[in-house]
């Protein structure tokens, strides 16, 4: 982006995590054996004694967190999004999520972007998990500025939320001072009549350029920011179907039961509108550098300009 | 013990025994098995050990019970009712459509249950972080889980026991019930956890082994464990499925069976026998 300024929005997790144990006693962070990478080491860094590490057990680790917040404190637990997510899933949904337990599970190292460590660890199927789960609030930020506001506002959320972060570095462009963030708000980033894409996580960036793309081509994208995939914006996406037409979706994960899915569950019921599905389509990644795999699987600007132009020249 | 309140406590485990009957036969389901070779520990835990208040189920500073083998719902459900935290006549309802009675324990609907179970293995999960936030937070209370012998082939028991143990949670109780069925046949022909003390002590709990179904030998357990320090408590039962009924003892058939209107009968007239000879003790 403009200041070229890149930074992974696990960082933002860490960061929120560390402000936030200075102003509530009541946190308490769980990891399992990853906390240098999900970031919570920098919690545990100043708050060695409200850390604890479980070692590489997700699930103790889901269903302790859940006794920690049964106990009233707000228990934040981390793992990579596919054990965090995938391992744990029956221990989120039984002793988190049926509960109503104020657990926030910060996952990071989701998608395709985790790169080089290949399919095992590439979770593309997080958001479909833990959307099924009823009552969990799913949110995926865009930017690290956007991940520190998100943290803290799952905070002050009653009950349990999934946060899923990634490992790469990537644009920075909401502003610090200024932004504010709302669970369950999209962003419209860019205005558009022709065709409006609703993205999350890195692939909101990829969309804003795709914006730009297209308006060089003479094509009036609306891009909108969708970092909340449950509960969904129905305002932002049923106004964009009305004064657009045509919806793109663009996640990093699976075309099954994404944000893709959410948005196409909602305009069938509400207000029928064509959507192009932009994800993985219902196959595993492999090892690669994340900028080669992201442009691979189309996950790129490129990519969401040309399904955007075909879609509104169609 | 005095004998008076050995007594009081007998009485009390076969009016549990009851409930357990009556309860899953109005459901014409549940787990009456494995309820019943936990009913003296049921008894004990909420009318001697825990320091808990019918009157005041969420008090901070409230002993926890998790139920981890939550499928022994109508063995809570029965003490929790006796020593007052609901209507004895609502067991009654239990399971049914319109109670909040649930199959499995639910922390959001039942007053005295302090974490929903049901999903095996999971329960001490939360025991343990209960215990370790309860010493984060400086609260004095103890925390207590009850396991199936059978649950204890979850993998994520094992994960639970070296938290608890890295944790030094001293302030946590894990309760063993080995009834020796569970659901497809004697626990050492499904899966053998054999030897259950051997294992945990190894994981680096101080272990005792007591028969289940004695007051005087609960006591001496629960006792010795308000006493350890710096290690968490592990108590292994030795006890009898279906322990109080006849014909529903060591059979594998009772793990999660209820009893039809005949079989109620003759289960609540031996309890009844068995109440009546022990008020004439």
């Amino acid at each position: 982006m403009a200041d070229g300024k890149k930074i992974a929005t696990r960082q933002g997790y860490g960061e929120a995590l560390r402000e936030l144990g200075s102003l509530h006693e009541d946190i308490i962070v769980f990891d399992a054996d990853l906390a240098g990478s999900t970031q919570t080491g920098m919690f545990r860094s100043q708050f060695p004694d409200r850390h604890f590490n479980c070692g590489i057990a997700e699930g103790n680790m889901m269903a302790a967190a859940a006794g920690a917040a049964a106990m009233g404190m707000v228990a934040f637990a981390s793992s990579f999004a596919m054990f965090a997510a995938g391992r744990a899933y029956e221990q989120v949904r039984n002793s988190i999520g049926y509960t109503r337990l104020n657990v926030k599970i910060g996952a990071s190292h989701g998608g395709i972007s985790v790169g080089e460590d290949g399919a095992s660890h590439q979770c593309l199927e997080d958001f479909a998990l833990m959307r099924s789960i009823p009552g969990m609030v799913v949110m995926s930020p865009a930017d690290a500025v956007e991940a520190k506001a998100m943290v803290k506002a799952a905070y002050e959320h009653e009950g349990p939320v999934y946060m899923r972060f990634g490992r790469s570095p990537v644009p920075v462009f909401h502003d610090e001072n200024s932004f504010t963030f709302t669970i369950g708000k999209g962003e419209v980033m860019r205005d558009g009549t022709d065709v409006a894409v609703i993205a999350n996580g890195l692939l909101v960036a990829e969309a804003v350029e795709a914006g730009k793309l297209l308006a060089e081509r003479g094509i009036s994208a609306r891009i909108i920011n969708m970092a909340t995939i449950k509960p969904l914006d129905e305002e932002i996406v049923l106004k964009a179907a009305r004064e657009c037409g045509r919806i793109i979706t663009c996640e990093e994960h699976s075309v099954v039961g994404g944000l893709g899915e959410a948005v196409c569950a909602l305009l069938s019921e509400k207000r029928p509108t064509p959507v192009r599905r932009i994800g993985t389509n219902d196959v595993f990644g492999h090892s690669g550098p994340a900028a080669g795999l992201l442009k691979e699987f189309g996950l790129c600007a490129d990519n969401i300009a040309k399904v955007a132009e075909e879609f509104v020249k169609a | 013990m005095t004998a008076t309140e050995k007594k009081a406590l007998m009485v009390n485990a076969c009016k549990v025994r009851m409930g357990i009957i009556e309860s899953t036969h109005a459901a014409k389901a549940g787990h009456p098995g494995g309820s019943l070779s936990s009913a003296e520990l049921f008894t004990y835990l909420y009318f001697k050990e825990l320091n808990v208040d019918p009157k005041d189920p969420r008090k901070r500073d409230r002993d926890r019970f998790v139920l981890s083998k939550g499928h022994c719902a109508p063995g809570l459900y029965a003490a929790l009712a006796l020593r007052g935290f609901f209507p004895w006549e609502d067991l009654k309802t239990l399971r049914h459509i319109d109670s909040y009675l649930q199959g499995h324990p639910d922390m959001k609907s039942i007053p005295g249950v302090d974490m929903s179970t049901g999903s095996l293995g999971q329960g001490v999960s939360a025991a343990c972080g209960m215990a370790l936030a309860a010493k984060r937070q400086a609260n004095p209370c103890r925390v207590y889980t009850l396991l199936g012998d059978g649950e204890i082939q979850e993998g994520q028991v094992w994960e639970a026991m070296m938290f608890a143990h890295h944790y030094k949670l001293d302030n946590l109780c894990v309760v063993i019930d080995n009834n020796g069925l569970q659901i497809d046949g004697p626990v050492d022909q499904v899966m053998s956890p054999y030897p259950i003390p051997d294992k945990l002590r190894a994981f680096g709990l101080e272990t005792v082994e007591i028969d289940g179904h004695d007051f005087e030998a609960l006591e001496g357990a629960f006792d010795r464990a308000r006493t350890v320090k710096g290690r968490p408590f592990a108590i292994v039962m030795r006890t009898t499925k279906g322990k109080g009924v006849s014909y529903m003892e060591n059979q594998v058939g009772w793990h999660g069976k209820a009893p039809n209107d005949e079989q109620c009968g003759i289960a609540l007239e031996e309890l009844n026998a068995e109440l009546a000879r022990l008020e004439a003790m």
